[in-house]
């Protein structure tokens, strides 16, 4: 099983949530963070005085996947959230060990 | 003759009543002069509560929103005692060149059947009660998120009691600035230098917020900054239109100037950053909108459309330059630009009244034997009188109030916030 975290831009949110759902995607978590990358901060401008804001608002994604799914996630995100743009995001893989379901004490594969 | 007497109504009839009282008893109620200083009283109440409020609340960072709109309110409630029990007397009453008279403490002359030029007297002092109001409520943008809350009660009750109501009775209460015919229609002295000047003293004696200018201290809210803006916009026709004392031409057309001022100030300031930044700003466009309201103040009662024209956009371009200059060149943390708006625009506003007031400019003439010249001289002596005793006295109360029970939180407490160090409340629960 892997857990797929992707860091994009929050306006493409809705995008990516439906070419997930296209996938199977049973379930995902979004979390509203805040972060710079190459594309770094921008300025304001208040009365004159200019402020540096390092940090853009992004939408953090992780979704909980059977390791034959993994690539077609990954795929789904990417082409979802491109922009061709600096500041589109980042997706990170990773392993997971288990997965319980709470209600049922499932686990791993039927789990998720 | 007739038309110069009612369009310095407020001057004439004030030196009559005090010099002659059994005439101005003799004088009439106008319930349409009545009815318009009703009006005009709640709108310029509204320009503090909740307009400068929400303007000066929405400026500074969301852990002192409280402590900004809690300085305004309870200025309010304590500038309106002090006004009742002597204020309006120190500012009205019959007195010396400086300062009034101790006769009407505790209002205690003034009565029902009591009257002020056309209007019940109650209406007049209350009128004049909430630009007491306001004066020191506007000084709270120098000092914002770094002053004790007792500190400025302190300083404020102090403030209004050696620097506004003198300066009320020197230009408005028939002392020597009246009587040296200083052109001053709704406060671009009384209110305004005054305002602006103690702000920067204020500023200059606290010294700068910790890590100004280095550290970012944007406005946390301008939404509520823009939504206080209309209110002040609005209330501003209370302040200027009201302040002919009567529902009269000159009530229109100092309605009329003070529109055109304002929308010609936001929209000069808009095009300024514009060029400059490459962008206008909502902040800078309801600045703008301050700019051009108080520049218009002194002049509103003697100037017409083309004059307000001028001045409006001048007040654009010269408090946005003073603007940069104060806080940028000279770093000195006026936190809110309460001087260039208010202390620049009012001496600007002043000085250009002596100009404009000219009839071949628009304006309503000159007094008998009195030129341009001489006007813009007398225009000068106000401002400069204005600016000195406000920076000196203020200067010296925040000495002796530090002296007394200090200006500043800790610095711990900055960074924590006034609203929970001094109110033990949160502006936001979210």
């Amino acid at each position: 099983m892997k857990l797929i975290t992707a860091i994009i831009k929050p306006f493409k949110l809705d995008d990516v949530r439906e070419s997930l759902s296209d996938i199977g995607v049973q379930g995902i978590t979004v979390t509203e963070v805040k972060g710079f990358g190459r594309q770094k901060g921008h300025t304001e401008l208040y009365r004159g005085a200019e402020y540096v804001v390092d940090f853009l608002p992004k939408v953090k994604l992780e979704v909980a996947v059977a390791s034959d799914m993994a690539d077609k996630v990954i795929e789904a995100i990417r082409s979802a959230a491109n922009t061709g743009k600096i500041g589109d995001g980042k997706i990170f893989v990773s392993p997971v060990e288990s997965v319980i379901r709470i209600r049922t004490g499932e686990t791993d594969a039927e789990a998720l | 003759m007739n038309n110069l007497l009612s369009l310095k109504s407020r001057l004439v009839i004030l030196l009559i009543l005090f010099m002659s009282p059994v005439l101005a008893m003799a004088e009439t109620l106008d319930t349409g002069d009545t009815a318009w200083i009703l009006t005009s009283t709640a709108l310029v109440l509204f320009m503090t509560l909740p307009g400068l409020a929400l303007f000066y609340g929405g400026l500074v960072r969301s852990k002192n929103v409280l402590s900004v709109l809690m300085q305004c309110f309870v200025i309010a409630c304590v500038v309106s005692i002090l006004w009742v029990v002597y204020g309006y007397s120190l500012s009205f009453a019959e007195g010396n060149s400086f300062v009034g008279g101790l006769g009407n403490l505790f209002l205690g002359e003034v009565t029902r059947a009591s009257m002020s030029g056309t209007l019940p007297e109650t209406v007049f002092v209350m009128f004049q009660m909430t630009f007491a109001i306001i004066t020191p409520a506007l000084i709270v943008g120098g000092f914002a998120e770094r002053m004790k809350f007792s500190a400025m009660l302190l300083f404020s009750i102090i403030w209004v009691t050696l620097v506004y109501f003198p300066i009320c009775h020197m230009v408005w209460g028939g002392g020597w600035l009246a009587e040296k015919g200083l052109l001053d229609f709704a406060g671009g002295t009384v209110v305004h230098i005054t305002a602006g000047v103690a702000a920067i003293v204020a500023a200059l004696v606290m010294g700068n917020r910790n890590g100004f200018p280095t550290t970012p201290m944007m406005p946390h809210n301008m939404t509520m900054t823009v939504t206080g803006a209309g209110m002040l916009w609005v209330g501003w026709f209370g302040f200027n239109a009201g302040s002919a004392v009567a529902a009269n031409g000159d009530a229109g057309m100092a309605m009329l100037v003070t529109h055109i001022s304002a929308a010609c100030g936001a929209f000069t300031w808009a095009v300024m950053e514009w060029l400059r930044y490459g962008k206008p700003s909502a902040l800078g466009t309801v600045t703008g909108m301050v700019a051009g309201l108080g520049t218009i103040t002194p002049a509103s009662g003697f100037v017409g459309p083309m004059g307000a024209l001028v001045i409006g956009i001048s007040a654009g371009v010269i408090c946005f330059i003073a603007t940069g200059f104060i806080k940028r060149k000279l770093k000195i943390d006026d936190s809110l630009d309460v001087f260039p708006v208010h202390g620049v625009g009012g001496m600007l506003g002043t000085f250009m009244a002596g100009i404009f007031a000219a009839s071949s400019l628009g304006g309503v003439g000159y007094a008998e034997g009195v030129t341009m010249g001489s006007q813009l001289g007398v225009q000068v002596i106000g401002i400069v009188f204005t600016f000195a005793w406000t920076a000196v006295v203020t200067f010296i109360i925040l000495k002796v109030v530090n002296a007394i029970i200090g200006l500043r939180v800790s610095d711990e407490d900055e960074t924590q916030g006034l609203d929970i160090t001094e109110h033990d409340e949160r502006g936001y629960i979210i």
